[in-house]
């Protein structure tokens, strides 16, 4: 069975990792400074899902091989880094620590196993310097995405990003838009909540936030072979959202009259989402409902999230419900087409 | 949407008897429309420098009120009763229409006087509203950033039952759920009050969670999320396990949002659920037990079924949802407009009037 996991986390294991591809002046500053690379709470150690302590260390890329390459036959695996690129303050900093992480990728991953792609980490607090980021490592065809933290300083249809998608689309890449964020801002709409259960069940919202500035800023209007993924967004939100946002677009469209067609078109069009985590309803005949409500069989891509943990897995509470068809795409074959594997 | 007079009305079916409108707008032409009710203190501080409160925090609104509901040239619609009589409940047989005047309170953030200005809002409310029409009802405006000062004018309000609920704004400064509002919760279970959050307005935040965007389409595609960040905080901090009397009422934050949240909530819970230590349920259960939600605007899916569907994947749904006009916003839906017609009969009973009689204790 052809099996492509569109999101494995391969972290930073700790910023000694990325000394060999730092220039010598922030070698330096890791050495004589207390700086030990961003801090983020994205993934407190109850959704790392850490393994179980060895006598000896264990290569990281061995546990992957181990725990869901070989064990479950993945053809291709895409590597999404969620390195706290977008929580450092400092431009040169954030800068300096992306091209040492995606040359680590490069190095660590990407060199290592043929079955792996990878996502370029961008400063994209600073557009400009994202962009030379993506300039810098777009040859090796090991890159497939560039990878962008759903919670920013601005939603991403924002102008101030537009020389970053035209990157993107310049270079055939991918944007996957992550779970997470450190932007320094609340991950609501009303203030910051008290528990990451409340940042966890909301980063949904966020994406819906990214969604609706993606479309009403007529970024896919500029770009008309955009491709953007979500990834670890769940899915049952969005056709509520889709129905409220087509329905906004017919009275309010004069107001953003590139967007010619209804959002939800553009959704189908242009926007994937990734599969964990799942948020299965009691009910798998309410799931399968909301599968079809998204309108499209291209739309849902299969994702491990490894070595996050769920509530639910994909093949038992998703996969076998769906016609086989549907599933195989879902495991595979539309992963393909999206990311030209 | 509510038609204009210009055009026929073609009714999809008869008239309901007994509605229930949950969203009706009584709306301020001025802030000096409550001069009467300011002591000489605030009249000359407004006066003297204005309102104040946060800055570049709206998006202008696309269109005005119906311009059916303009009483006169200048003045604004929606601003008298008569026109909302004429407009809205004459016209459509509703029995008892609640009140939810959106006012400067929320915004200003001089606590004192957005203090004084819910109190003339209420004032204002008794006076030119309820003692007008035997079928209103409102909601008590309150400085809910000063919940001191919040209490004490539910307490003020409470003896009078024409005062039904207590009003909050969509984006609050922080979610809804967080300690500072408790003694407003607390007031609020003890008198069978419940508490209301209307879509919009801004505590000072970006209005989404990674910042402002740009356009109003933005902004009002935006409610569902202010609420539901509001209500997974209020059942993740423990208010409705603290306050087992308490309902709160989602108001113009349409509802077809609500079944992807529950099972979100769930699935959150068996992952994060020892974080909240202090739960003895699951967050989606408090939801599903104190939640109320009115229907304007209504979410419109493609295929009518999957509407209907809302209510096999929530099935509390049928009794938790309450009509709402918006009347007099531009947005508005009249009572035979509210749902599509492949809603059963029994359902939409219930959303027209049933569920609101319930809830507000309405003869």
């Amino acid at each position: 069975m052809d099996r492509v996991d569109c999101d494995l986390h391969n972290e930073v294991p700790g910023i000694e990792s990325l000394l060999p591809h730092l220039p010598d002046h922030w070698v330096e500053h890791v050495q004589t400074t207390v700086f030990r690379g961003p801090a983020d709470v994205t993934y407190p150690p109850e959704l790392q899902a850490e393994p179980a302590a060895a006598a000896e260390p264990r290569d990281p890329l061995d546990r992957l091989r181990e725990e869901v390459l070989d064990r479950d036959g993945v053809a291709v695996g895409i590597l999404n880094c969620t390195y706290a690129i977008d929580g450092l303050h400092n431009p040169d900093q954030a800068a300096a620590l992306a091209r040492a992480v995606n040359d680590w990728q490069a190095a660590e991953w990407l060199a290592r196993d043929p079955r792996l792609r990878a996502s370029i980490v961008v400063p994209s607090q600073i557009p400009a310097l994202a962009v030379a980021e993506i300039e810098r490592v777009a040859a090796n065809p090991g890159f497939v995405q560039v990878l962008l933290p759903a919670r920013a300083h601005h939603p991403y249809g924002s102008r101030l990003f537009h020389p970053l998608w035209e990157a993107i689309a310049a270079h055939g890449l991918v944007a996957g838009i992550r779970f997470g964020g450190a932007p320094g801002a609340p991950p609501t709409p009303v203030g910051w909540p008290s528990y990451q259960y409340e940042t966890y069940v909301g980063m949904a919202l966020v994406f819906a936030a990214q969604l609706t500035s993606l479309v009403s800023e007529g970024v896919f209007d500029l770009h008309p072979d955009l491709r953007v993924t979500f990834l670890e967004s769940g899915f049952t939100w969005l056709p509520a959202h889709l129905w409220r946002f087509d329905k906004e677009w017919k009275n309010l469209r004069r107001l953003v009259p590139w967007v010619r067609r209804p959002p939800s078109d553009y959704v189908r069009r242009h926007v994937r989402l990734t599969v964990q985590p799942l948020d299965a309803p009691a009910d798998p005949r309410h799931l399968v409902e909301v599968v079809e409500q998204l309108g499209s069989d291209e739309i849902l891509l299969y994702a491990s999230d490894h070595p996050h943990p769920h509530a639910f897995d994909a093949e038992a509470d998703l996969l076998r419900h769906l016609p086989p068809a549907l599933a195989d795409r879902v495991r595979a074959g539309n992963a393909r087409a999206w990311y030209r594997l | 949407m509510i038609e204009t007079e210009r055009q026929p009305r073609r009714p999809r079916r008869p008239p309901a008897t007994g509605i229930v409108d949950c969203d009706v707008h009584n709306e301020l032409d001025s802030t000096r429309d409550l001069y009467p009710y300011l002591s000489e203190r605030w009249r000359r501080h407004v006066d003297r420098f204005g309102l104040g409160g946060y800055s570049g925090v709206t998006y202008p609104r696309f269109w005005d009120n119906r311009e059916e509901a303009r009483p006169a040239p200048g003045r604004r619609p929606g601003s008298t009763l008569a026109t909302i009589q004429s407009g809205l409940l004459d016209r459509y047989g509703i029995a008892f229409a609640i009140l939810n005047p959106l006012t400067p309170v929320a915004r200003v953030t001089n606590l004192d006087l957005s203090a004084a200005l819910a109190t003339a809002v209420n004032d204002w409310q008794v006076t030119e509203w309820l003692d007008q029409d035997a079928r209103l009802r409102a909601s008590i405006i309150v400085a809910f950033e000063d919940p001191v000062a919040a209490v004490a004018e539910i307490e003020r309000r409470a003896a009078d039952p024409r005062f039904v609920q207590v009003q909050f704004s969509g984006r609050p400064h922080e979610p809804m759920g967080r300690r500072r509002y408790w003694p407003i919760y607390e007031a609020c279970a003890g008198r069978g009050l419940p508490v209301m959050s209307h879509a919009f307005g801004s505590g000072g935040n970006p209005i989404t969670g990674t910042g402002w965007p740009s356009y109003y389409i933005e902004d009002h595609v935006g409610p569902p999320q202010s609420i539901q960040a509001n209500l997974v905080s209020m059942a993740a901090e423990g208010v409705f396990a603290r306050f087992p009397a308490l309902s709160v009422v989602s108001v113009e934050n349409g509802f077809g949002w609500l079944p992807a949240l529950l099972w979100r909530l769930e699935a959150a819970w068996r992952v994060l659920g020892g974080e909240l230590a202090h739960l003895e349920r699951s967050p989606a259960e408090y939801v599903r037990e104190h939640l109320y939600l009115s229907t304007q605007p209504t979410e419109e899916p493609p295929r009518p079924v999957d509407l209907t569907r809302l209510f096999e994947h929530c099935p509390e749904l049928a009794d938790r949802l309450l009509f709402a006009s918006d009347y007099p916003h531009w947005d508005g839906d009249a009572p035979d407009r509210a749902l599509p017609p492949s809603v059963p009969d029994e359902t939409r009973r219930r959303v027209l009037g049933e569920n609101a009689r319930r809830l507000y204790r309405l003869p």
